[in-house]
Formats: structure tokens, sequence, C-alpha cells
């Protein structure tokens, strides 16, 4: 598992490590190409201001465990090691729901059951398998910060998508909804617009996502499936 | 009929696949063919059933603000639903493998069937959120808290089964090239979630 003794010391910011950072934000994402931590990615894009916090809460678990197993890699027996991972993200998403139910109460609400299902989030377990367990504390946590960022970015997109069509407003944090179009233009107050409010239902976030697939697809050729 | 309500609820209105997106990853990874979907939609069921009713006693007698009551009136206040993360999954981590040890030592030929998606199982979303929905809903008795399981549990074969029925079929069409495989299977999930919101609304 660990043979990783190299002697010459590589810098922290070298093109490989480099490439750990961008390559999950297009190349390799692990929602539209790897396939992972589709679960929760979905559920919670009705709103940015809860996929921010989804987000964030991604972030951090994932840096956070990626160093701690990467930091106990040589401890860790090969038999029990899912089970020990379990219990490392376990530990840590409980740590972000006490913070979320403290300082973000009606966010941590709406997200209910989604912050537990961090931990069953399979980018986190399948990196903490892939790449925490096989290298240094340095860089897994370029790994993770790739990874979380590449799962992150199309949560936020998809979220947009869907709160702009299907409210016609933007959330964050703190902010509450911002509606940016003027009353006067909807039909009930006699204009001419409507939100589609198909675009707050879940199927929507899968079709969003499906066109994200497509688009990225088709600007790179070389991610095509063959059926 | 509180108890059928509570299946049919779980396998269309508010299906694991559809209305919650849980244990998608599996879900969009083993649809390639009916017979592995078959076979990975009863390791749910069975895995649903069993580890939905031991969480419910452990929030019941352990987690649950003032659970730990019948010990002692000392422990009335004491609070753990803090733990239920760490808990839950432990227990679907270890239920899993006990599982796949008894089926193989009982039941060969389910093992055979089951074998290699058992594992694979622990980390399925839908396992886990069956648990959490569980907890948050509240189920009034260990018997409901197993229905709910239970229907979930055949709500999510129905979904992968369907799924897998339809890529198979779609292995004969022509889709515009950056769509094949996933991108596709995204978007019939997504006509297959409007097409089961119908049943929203239903009571029995």
């Amino acid at each position: 598992m660990s043979n990783d003794t190299s002697t010459k010391r590589e810098s922290l910011f070298s093109k490989k490590n480099r490439r750990l950072l961008s390559d999950p934000l297009n190349d390799s994402n692990p929602i539209t190409v790897q396939v992972l931590g589709i679960c929760s990615a979905l559920a919670i894009t009705v709103q940015l201001q809860q996929a921010v916090i989804m987000s964030l809460s991604v972030v951090f678990v994932m840096i956070a465990g990626n160093v701690i197993v990467s930091v106990l890699r040589r401890v860790i027996p090969d038999r029990i090691r899912i089970i020990v991972q379990l219990v490392v993200i376990a530990f840590l998403v409980a740590l972000v729901d006490e913070v979320l139910k403290a300082f973000q109460p009606d966010i941590s609400e709406k997200l209910s059951v989604f912050v537990g299902l961090i931990i069953t989030n399979c980018i986190i377990m399948g990196r903490l398998e892939a790449f925490a367990l096989a290298n240094k504390p340095g860089p897994s946590a370029l790994d993770a910060i790739g990874n979380a960022l590449g799962y992150a970015w199309i949560l936020l997109a998809v979220a947009v998508v869907r709160e702009v069509c299907g409210s016609g407003a933007i959330s964050l944090p703190g902010m509450g909804q911002v509606k940016f179009l003027p009353e006067a233009w909807f039909i009930s107050a006699g204009g001419l617009y409507e939100n589609n409010n198909l675009m707050i239902l879940p199927p929507m976030a899968l079709i969003t996502v499906g066109v994200i697939i497509w688009w990225q697809r088709s600007k790179n050729r070389a991610l095509i499936e063959e059926n | 009929m509180e108890y059928i309500n509570i299946f049919v609820k779980g396998i269309f209105i508010e299906n694991m696949i559809f209305a919650y997106f849980l244990g998608m990853c599996s879900y969009l990874a083993v649809s390639k063919t009916v017979k592995t979907a078959v076979g990975l939609g009863m390791a749910v069921i069975f895995v649903l059933g069993i580890t939905v009713p031991i969480n419910f006693l452990l929030e019941e007698y352990f987690l649950k603000e003032g659970a730990l009551k019948w010990l002692s009136s000392d422990f009335e206040l004491v609070d753990l639903s803090f733990l239920s993360f760490i808990m839950f999954i432990a227990v679907i981590a270890s239920m899993v493998q006990l599982v796949e040890m008894i089926v193989e030592k009982f039941s060969p030929a389910l093992y055979g069937a089951l074998g290699i998606f058992l594992p694979l199982i622990a980390v399925n979303c839908s396992i886990l959120g069956g648990s959490l929905f569980m907890q948050e809903r509240q189920y009034p008795s260990i018997s409901e808290a197993t229905v709910f399981g239970l229907g979930s549990g055949v709500g999510w074969l129905l979904a992968i089964v369907a799924i897998a029925a339809i890529r198979e079929k779609i292995q004969y069409s022509n889709v515009p090239a950056p769509l094949r495989g996933l991108g596709i299977t995204f978007i019939i999930t997504g006509l297959m979630g409007m097409a089961f919101m119908a049943f929203m609304g239903i009571e029995i």
C-alpha cells in the first residue's frame, strides 16, 4: 500500500500535482465523467444557497478526510480499511452537521438527510480508496481540492439554472432570495413572463445534468462512450 | 391500511431514485443489463429490510433524546442523536458483512446471485438514506419502519429494472454521440421521474 518513499523530493506545485488539481474540474470530473457522488448532488440544487452550503461541506469533509487517511495510511490494516474510512468520514460529517445546525439552522433543515448522506457520497470514498491510501498528505489534499471543486461547480451550475428558471431568483447564504425580475413582468401582474415551475421539481435536476454532460462531451470528444 | 399506505408511498410517490436521487451511483453503474439490475435490486430490498428496523431500535432505545430512560431515570435528559451518523453507518457496514456471511453459509444459490453486489451496498446512499428518513419521519413503531424499508427497496428495484430494460433497448437506437451512455441515461431517468410524479397525492 505505501511504496511512496521516493527519495527525490517533489515540489507541491509541480506539473504533476497541478494536474491533480485541474483534471477533475473538466476531463475527469467526478460527476459527469466518473459518475460518482450523484446521489446527493441532485437533490439539493433547487436553490443556490443550499448548493453553496452543500459544496462547502463536501469540500471540507473531502480535504480533511483525504489528509487524515493519508496520514494514517501506514497504520490502517488493509482488511478493515473500509470501516476505518467510513468512521473518519462519519466523524467529519457529524461535525459539519452540528456546525450547520448551530449557525445555519434553516438551511440545515432544508438539507435534511442530505448532510448525513455525504458519508456515502461515492466521491469521498472513491478518492480515499484510489488516492489518499497510496499518497502523501500534500498531493492528497490537492487531489481532494480538485475533486471537491469539480463536484462543486456542477452543483452550482445546476442550482443556478434551476433557480433562475424555476423561481426567477438567486439566493446566497446570508442574503436570502433575491428576485431580479420586476414583479410587473409576471403574468399574474399583467406581464408576459411566468416562472417554469417544472424546473423546481426533481426530474429537471437529472435533465439539467444530462444537458451539461452533452455539452461537455461535444466539446471534448474523447469522452464519448461506446453506447 | 396504514401499512399499505406506507408501502405504496415508498414505492411510487417517494421513490428513492425519482424523488430523492438516492443510490444513483450504483443505479447508473449496474443498469446495463436487466439480470444484474434484478440482483442488485434484490440485495437492496434485503439490506434495507434488515437495517431500517435495526436502526429504528437503535434510535428508539439509545440515540433519541430521553431514549436511555429504560436504563435509569438519571439518563432522562441525555441526547445522543449527534452520534446517529456514526452508529447508523457502522450498523449498515457490519450488517452487510454479516448478511454476506450468513447468506454464503445457508444459501449458496442466493449468494451466487447477490454475491458481488452485497459489498457494494454498504456505500449505497439509499441504504443510509432509508435509515435517515426513518429517523426524520419518526415512524411510531418498528413494523411501520420495516414496511417503509421494504417499500423503498421495492421502489428502488422497480426503478433500476425499468432503466436497465430501457438501456438494453436503446442500444439499437441512434443516440447523438455525445449523449451516448451517461447523458441519455440521465435524461431518461428525468423523464421517468416526471412520469412517476403522476402518482403524487395518491392515498389508499
